[in-house]
């Protein structure tokens, strides 16, 4: 500052704030506004993938690698988690149930929670393990070793060649797969419930068959398929986007999975809601 | 050497005229004129982060620039998209630094990938022109070699079944970044030789990037310096020992590859 012109008391309180609060505000938004710019992204490459799903050549056999892998590949995990959860889930509402000597209604309480929730919801997160960190992974090696430039050069879209088949199969197989849950869930409910705890057998299908509607079936479906996109396009945006060498594939894997199972349990959340307006429930 | 590089020329294959990019703040190509010849092993020289590889991106169109030209026999290909530029690419072969062979296919299958990608040829003319190349790049003396993956290779044979990739689809140039990095000397002559068999044997335009000076001045037929952004050096390989640019004398002398005489 001059000495001929010295700042008056005003200016002075007036500049300093300014130049606090500017930085502050930036200091506050800016993790909002890096998440949605990494939601933006995120869309973009999905906008990407649709567009070249119609798009020449269609490349079937990629498709049928990825429903092979996401598939075949998870349905031994799938089979065993979701039979030792409709086993669990009859068996804490076998004892809940049992303080009203209501032990019937757990036909009923097995189907309803794994075809609304826990079948959709377990096997979206059992594929993100086993394979969205996969994804990450494969498209991360692909990135750092050139694979994915490589494409290019052949006038291949990677997007085209690697994204677009992942998540088609992706959206295809969770429904699936959510379905096999429940066929292996109810199994292991059936086994706790019939042949262990010996509920009568005809009280617990009346209940089941009048109470469980095709509706809640269809709601866990419809949510597999959404579960399906959000875990393949997260998986695919990490595993695209590597820079560097091996430490950052095994970061962008780690990022894939906790974001993707985030991203499933807050969506669920959202879908009940969007859901429970669509069909108001009969039972709730 | 001429400034303009829009006619087709039997001498030069591809001209470079005032090449510009930025990624963001920070000028990595700033000017670059540079020509190609035909037929010959041309080899751009550099330290790291000069921008050798981003000056092969623009030769093929994989990234487009902030100003200048690109000829390719005369056709400027800045600008071009989709179909024009897919034709454009398809006289360039690319070698990956370390091969960047698709690991979920086999030897074949790797090989084969441009036609299948490119064209719709019946398989027992695809098989016939990948056997033909394993042939020639010596590649069929492993047993079993076709049906490998590239996890069972080694480095020196993933090179050349890049190589064979690259050169599948007949181009007429042929890139190669950094051939020889992390290669033993006696790896690094295998390469060399493999650069210049396949410039003889099938007649290729070769560009190689480059910073192993002995390589360089082994099997160049015309090097060009990249420095900070702009070509300061370009000839004969005896034309640059005559006379060296300081910077360039700088950059080569340490390898001991060449004797410069007296600086000027």
């Amino acid at each position: 500052m001059s000495e001929a012109s010295p700042p008056s008391v005003g200016a002075q309180e007036k500049l300093p704030l300014q130049a606090q609060v500017v930085p502050l505000l930036g200091r506050i938004f800016a993790p909002l506004l890096g998440a949605v710019e990494i939601f933006g992204l995120h869309m973009l490459l999905f906008g990407r993938a649709v567009t070249w799903l119609f798009r020449r050549p269609f490349r079937l056999r990629l498709y049928l690698e990825q429903m092979e892998f996401i598939g075949v590949g998870s349905l031994p995990i799938i089979m065993l988690v979701g039979f030792f959860t409709g086993a669990v889930t009859a068996l804490q509402a076998i004892m809940a149930l049992a303080m009203f000597d209501q032990q019937r209604w757990v036909g009923y309480g097995v189907g309803v929670s794994l075809a609304r929730e826990l079948a959709p919801v377990f096997t979206a997160l059992m594929i993100t393990a086993r394979a969205g960190s996969a994804m990450a992974t494969e498209l991360g090696s692909m990135r750092i070793t050139e694979q994915i430039d490589a494409l290019t050069t052949f006038a291949v879209n990677p997007v085209h060649y690697l994204v677009t088949p992942r998540l088609v199969s992706a959206v295809l197989m969770l429904p699936v797969m959510t379905m096999v849950f429940n066929v292996l869930g109810l199994l292991g409910g059936y086994i706790i419930s019939i042949v262990v705890y010996q509920i009568d057998l005809g009280q617990v299908l009346e209940l089941f068959q009048h109470w469980v509607d095709p509706n809640d079936y269809v709601q866990g479906l419809i949510k597999a398929t959404i579960f399906g996109v959000a875990m393949a396009l997260t998986a695919c945006y990490q595993g695209f986007n590597v820079r560097g060498g091996a430490k950052e594939v095994g970061r962008a894997t780690t990022a894939a999975v906790v974001s993707s199972s985030v991203t499933v349990l807050i969506l669920d959340y959202f879908l009940i809601e969007i859901m429970s307006v669509i069909w108001p429930s009969h039972g709730m | 050497m001429t400034n303009d590089g829009s006619t087709r020329d039997d001498r030069w294959q591809i001209r470079i005229r005032g090449l510009h990019k930025s990624f963001g703040a920070q000028q990595v190509l700033r000017g670059i004129d540079l020509d190609i010849e035909r037929g010959k092993t041309n080899i751009v020289i550099g330290g790291s982060g000069q921008g050798k590889s981003v000056l092969m991106k623009h030769l093929m169109g994989l990234l487009q620039p902030d100003s200048g030209h690109i000829y390719v026999d005369g056709q400027d290909i800045v600008g071009l998209r989709d179909v024009a530029i897919a034709k454009v690419q398809r006289k360039f072969g690319m070698v990956f630094q370390y091969a960047a062979l698709f690991d979920s296919l086999n030897v074949v299958e790797n090989i084969a990938f441009p036609l299948i990608e490119r064209y719709r040829l019946p398989r027992s003319e695809i098989m016939e022109r990948v056997r033909e190349l394993l042939k020639r790049l010596d590649l069929d003396r492993v047993a079993g070699v076709e049906q490998k993956f590239p996890a069972e290779l080694s480095g020196g044979m993933r090179k050349r079944v890049g190589l064979a990739r690259a050169l599948v689809d007949r181009p007429e140039i042929l890139l190669y970044d950094e051939p020889t990095t992390g290669l033993d000397p006696i790896a690094t002559k295998n390469v060399d030789e493999m650069i210049r068999r396949t410039a003889d044997d099938f007649g290729v335009t070769s560009v190689v990037i480059s910073h192993d000076m002995a390589s360089t001045f082994r099997i160049a037929d015309r090097i060009a310096m990249l420095y900070d952004g702009i070509i300061i050096s370009c000839g004969r390989p005896d034309e640059l020992i005559a006379a060296p640019d300081p910077r360039l004398r700088e950059f080569v002398e340490p390898s001991g590859a060449v004797k410069f005489g007296a600086p000027s």
